[in-house]
């Protein structure tokens, strides 16, 4: 049995079946409500759901039967004196070290749970390293979206905020750099970019199966790192366009990356009218477009950041994402072919799939 | 003590009750002692800062305040949604 945690707009949907053609609803969650992001801890399957009341704020949610009642956690929330309050929780993450779990908040910040996620706590020195930096928003918020934990070292980080760059602890969090060379800021004159921490991360992954290698979607371009996040990598021709948000990989395989373009900043929808994934398996050398079983025509769509989950890998890796038009597609082997899981579910803001 | 009424959700996450005593000397101290009572309320009507939230509305006898307006022991106290727009 297959199931999807389709976060929306207007709540969370648990999705349950064995082909992509044949999932169900199995319940409906925090009716009203956004969910941005919903996930399976697989350390311990228990459920996270980042909800966020219009009028009361956002918070994490927490179960072990998502068919049953939720619990709100403890937190995150900023320390009294920060001055600030959580806007929205973008992305939860299992750590390395039993227990541990990160989350990524707006404003941008890195919150810590270390008993399995009943609690969570502010990472202190990346909050000073925000305060100190003059980190600019991007189009939607200055956020803390993507995290990439080292497998088997819980010293080890990667983090990206849109729009601060890339930040680094090798040291659990006690201290934190910043990696950007070779990232491109062409929405910045090109007199202002050098040495600039204005850069709109969309979304990073690390391939477990190489965890120095890290893949990037930029605004505007397709990075890959070798060097844990140091150094950046331009792979994006090829693409029909730099433009997107969603990035996926094949944990067995760590020279593949799936990215969903979309046509530019100011047109945030499929190119052509064509919705299509994209997959590389050289490392970003080429890509392949992958759209058998999509829409092909007259169809533009917008995928955000979280819209792109995947479970299991290699010929059997399951790959499914949403659109903000309420449809769910999904492949279970390896993007080659896709069929419609769900055709009118809210808009989709995450994707997650065990 | 003054009275604090809730309206859905806040009142299921008090426990039902859509009328409650609480202590405290302004409206801040009065939605801690209610977060203290009942958890579940925690961070729903104050931020992370200790101020009402931006769209959730606290009127003290009939006038809409903020966290620091002064309660008095017979205060009525109404905690509600605001009227917000969107879809």
């Amino acid at each position: 049995m297959r199931e999807l945690l389709v976060g929306t707009k207007k709540g969370l949907f648990v999705l349950r079946g064995e082909e992509p053609d044949a999932f169900e609803v199995a319940t409906r969650a925090f009716e009203g409500d956004v969910v941005e992001f919903a996930i399976r801890d697989p350390r311990t399957g228990r459920y996270f759901a980042s909800v966020t009341s219009g009028f009361f704020g956002p918070r994490v949610m927490w179960t072990d039967d998502p068919l049953g009642e939720w619990q709100a956690a403890e937190g995150p929330a900023f320390p009294e004196g920060t001055d600030t309050s959580v806007d929205r929780i973008w992305v939860i993450t299992s750590g390395e070290a039993d227990g541990m779990l990160y989350a990524g908040v707006a404003p941008a910040a890195l919150f810590v749970s270390t008993d399995g996620g009943a609690s969570w706590s502010l990472n202190e020195p990346l909050w000073k390293e925000r305060i100190a930096g003059d980190w600019q928003p991007g189009f939607g918020g200055l956020a803390l979206h993507s995290i990439c934990p080292w497998p088997g070292d819980p010293q080890r980080l990667a983090v990206g905020v849109s729009a601060a760059g890339v930040w680094l602890t090798e040291d659990g969090g006690a201290s934190w750099t910043t990696g950007f060379t070779g990232l491109v800021p062409r929405y910045l004159p090109e007199e202002a970019r050098a040495g600039t921490n204005t850069l709109c991360v969309h979304n990073m992954h690390r391939a477990p199966a190489a965890p120095e290698r890290l893949f990037m979607q930029f605004h505007g371009s397709v990075y890959r790192s070798d060097d844990a996040g140091s150094s950046w990598n331009e792979i994006a021709e090829g693409l029909p366009s730099g433009f997107g948000f969603p990035l996926a990989i094949d944990p067995a395989d760590p020279d593949s990356a799936f990215v969903i373009p979309l046509t530019a900043d100011a047109d945030r929808v499929t190119p052509d009218g064509k919705v299509r994934v994209f997959e590389t398996r050289d490392a970003g050398g080429s890509w392949t477009a992958r759209g058998d079983g999509l829409p092909g025509d007259d169809a533009w769509l917008t995928v955000l950041r979280q819209a792109l989950g995947r479970a299991g890998e290699g010929p059997e890796l399951g790959l499914w994402f949403g659109a903000t038009s309420g449809e769910v597609f999904g492949s279970t082997d390896a993007g080659r072919t896709w069929a419609t899981v769900a055709p009118r579910l809210a808009p989709v803001t995450s994707v997650r799939a065990s | 003590m003054p009275v604090v009424i809730l309206r859905a959700p806040l009142k299921d996450l008090a426990g039902g009750n859509r009328e409650l005593r609480l202590g405290g000397a302004d409206v801040r101290a009065v939605i801690r002692s209610l977060e203290s009572s009942w958890p579940k309320t925690i961070g729903w009507i104050l931020d992370d800062q200790g101020r009402v939230r931006q769209h959730v509305n606290v009127f003290l006898n009939g006038e809409r305040v903020r966290e620091d307006a002064k309660v008095g022991a017979d205060d009525t106290i109404h905690v509600l949604a605001s009227i917000t727009g969107g879809a």
